[in-house]
């Protein structure tokens, strides 16, 4: 994360480099709507600063979860070509992925 | 029984289906010939299967007619809304990044409710992707409230509520985050219900916020969302946050409730949600039906009493941190490998530049604007500041209810501050938007039950009157729901939906 705006507010900047963390695209337009919109909501919820939090714990989930583990035993699954005919692409029985490596690499 | 099927409640449907009355595809056929009819007007379903819902239909007839034992639900046609994922059928979310997306399986709640053999209509409009308060942020179309064309019937589930407010389908599951099934069903004038956190399997439902996501029924009576609500609920060894415990009793709850006693019960009204003075946008009108109902309550024996509640004060602020930081996380399937649309893989670019495009065209506005948000206050530097404080906010809320539950049986307020706002109207202010949900946030933060029961009109839209009840607790919803529907329609001779149509302007659309 670049420096933090005063006040919590995003630049139109910090806005472009959480939407590439993100893997979003956005436009010129979408960054100006974005920064603006995000000022007003971010002030908004800075509210939540408000509250006296001393030596209270978090809450994360409303019903208390423990790690969940099931017995390592093999159960049928959805068949191959069922799951593959909902992809965009596929090929040998797998999910096409675009190329990772860039063309420097 | 009324001689409109379209008006009819899920329950007396099933009674005459039951009887030979009524046969399933008479049912069917009616409810389709409506959704022909009027849903150019509404926009209220996605997908509809004619075809398919009329085969349903007298398959469960000719099993009838054969002998077979089967279900009471059995043969009475519903809509789901389009967050839930059904084997075959197009499920989308609302969102162009599933679009023609046919699920190779379906959500434990389908599973359930296709084994009780009912007939699936359609799946109905919502916000992408379950954000947001109005149904405007569907990808796909703006749905339209039947009491006036112009404005919103509330968000997300607002397909589910135009749909089953405007009789084109008797009964509809809907999901309920921040409130997304209690705000569309007061501004429709439908009874919609929260269920415990975890008592409903979310296993099949498109992710949004999964600490807070609980699918629960939308109905034109109470009792109708009791009988949907037991069909549904249960344990699910699929849902890792599936409570393991017995379904509750409440068709017999709300049965019970309709006798109208409520001797002892202890009611506490919370300040903080429209009290007097409170400045955060309540309607008048909205606060005197509910003083009303309140009133209402009384005279039938509970004993009313003002409860505080501060820290729910601060539930919008939590909740629009809570809920963007897992959104942001959730999303993050929606790649463009395993299903839905890719843009942009032409062979010159990389992984990383085909899933940037394939979100930037397969996301609407409101949704990215979430993630980029909850990114935001997920990231270093900010985690304590918003998420981890938000998180802390919400213990507050749970002692809060933990607290008001030592003295009461129940807290009511109003489930929206105000009545159906008109379309447009707050689409470009985000915090306007989310002031909808002021009231209906606390419950779902704290994971305890709600229930929005019809109260009245203002200015000739439903106002909705909201009930919480402590977890698992659900029952005492319906029993105190129940109680306050047979009350207002043995005072006016009818039910509120009833005056659709003949006291609200349905403005032209």
């Amino acid at each position: 994360m670049s420096t933090p705006s005063p006040k919590g507010r995003l630049t139109r900047d910090e806005v472009a480099h959480l939407a590439h963390l993100s893997r979003l695209a956005v436009s010129d337009q979408e960054l100006d709507l974005f920064a603006g919109q995000l000022a007003s909501v971010l002030d908004a919820v800075a509210q939540v600063g408000k509250a006296d939090v001393a030596d209270v714990a978090p809450t994360t989930h409303a019903v208390p979860m423990t790690n969940v583990m099931r017995p390592d035993v093999a159960r049928p699954s959805l068949p191959r070509d069922v799951v593959l005919a909902g992809a965009p692409a596929a090929e040998d029985d797998r999910f096409r992925v675009p190329r990772i490596l860039g063309e420097e690499a | 029984m009324s001689a409109d099927l379209t008006t009819t409640s899920a329950a007396d449907l099933s009674s005459a289906l039951q009887s030979g009355d009524l046969s399933s595809a008479e049912v069917t056929r009616a409810y389709l010939d409506r959704i022909a009819a009027e849903d150019g007007a509404l926009g209220a379903y996605l997908h509809v299967d004619a075809e398919a819902a009329l085969a349903s239909a007298e398959a469960v007839d000719a099993a009838r007619a054969a002998g077979e034992e089967l279900g009471p639900l059995a043969g009475v046609p519903l809509a789901l809304k389009d967050v839930v994922v059904t084997e075959g059928v197009p499920t989308t979310s609302g969102s162009k990044i599933l679009a023609g997306w046919r699920p190779p399986y379906d959500a434990t709640l389908a599973a359930k409710l296709k084994a009780a053999g009912t007939v699936l209509l359609g799946k109905t409009n919502m916000d992408e992707f379950a954000m947001g308060s109005s149904t405007e942020n569907s990808a796909y179309q703006v749905t339209r409230n039947p009491w006036d064309h112009s404005r919103i019937p509330g968000g997300s589930s607002g397909g589910s509520s135009a749909a089953v407010a405007g009789g084109l389908a008797p009964w509809s599951i809907g999901t309920d985050t921040g409130g997304s099934i209690r705000q569309p069903a007061a501004l429709t004038g439908l009874v919609g219900h929260k269920p415990t956190y975890g008592s409903v399997s979310r296993y099949g439902l498109v992710a949004f916020s999964s600490s807070l996501d609980q699918a629960g029924p939308m109905t034109r009576t109470v009792l109708d969302a009791a009988l949907l609500h037991e069909a549904v609920a249960g344990h699910d060894t699929y849902d890792s946050t599936s409570i393991d415990c017995p379904v509750p009793v409440l068709a017999e709850a709300a049965r019970r409730g309709a006798e109208g006693e409520l001797a002892g019960l202890r009611v506490g009204v919370v300040r903080e949600l429209g009290g007097e003075g409170h400045a955060d946008g309540y309607e008048s009108g909205v606060l005197d039906r509910v003083r009303e109902a309140v009133a209402l309550l009384e005279s039938m024996g509970a004993d009313v009493r003002e409860v505080s509640c501060p820290a729910f004060d601060l539930a919008l602020p939590a909740y629009y941190l809570i809920a963007p930081s897992e959104a942001s996380s959730n999303l993050a399937r929606f790649d463009g490998v395993r299903y839905g649309l890719r843009v942009g893989d032409d062979g010159s670019r990389d992984l990383d530049e085909v899933m940037a495009l394939t979100r930037e065209q397969g996301f609407g506005p409101e949704v990215k604007r979430r993630i980029i948000l909850g990114t935001y206050a997920l990231s270093a530097g900010y985690y304590d500041a918003y998420y981890g404080q938000a998180q802390k906010v919400r213990t507050l809320i749970t002692r809060d209810f933990t607290a008001a539950y030592a003295d009461v049986d129940v807290l009511v307020s109003p489930t929206t501050p105000t009545v159906a706002f008109p379309i447009g109207t707050r689409v470009d202010d985000p915090i306007a938007m989310y002031a909808a949900d002021l009231c209906t946030l606390p419950a779902s933060l704290a994971g305890v039950p709600a229930i929005s029961v019809p109260c009245g009109l203002s200015e000739g839209l439903p106002v909705g009157f909201q009930i919480m009840a402590p977890a698992l607790a659900d029952d005492r919803c319906y029993r105190v729901a129940a109680a306050l529907e047979a009350a207002q329609d043995a005072a006016r001779g009818h039910r509120l939906l009833d005056e659709l149509g003949r006291t609200a302007p349905q403005g032209a659309a």
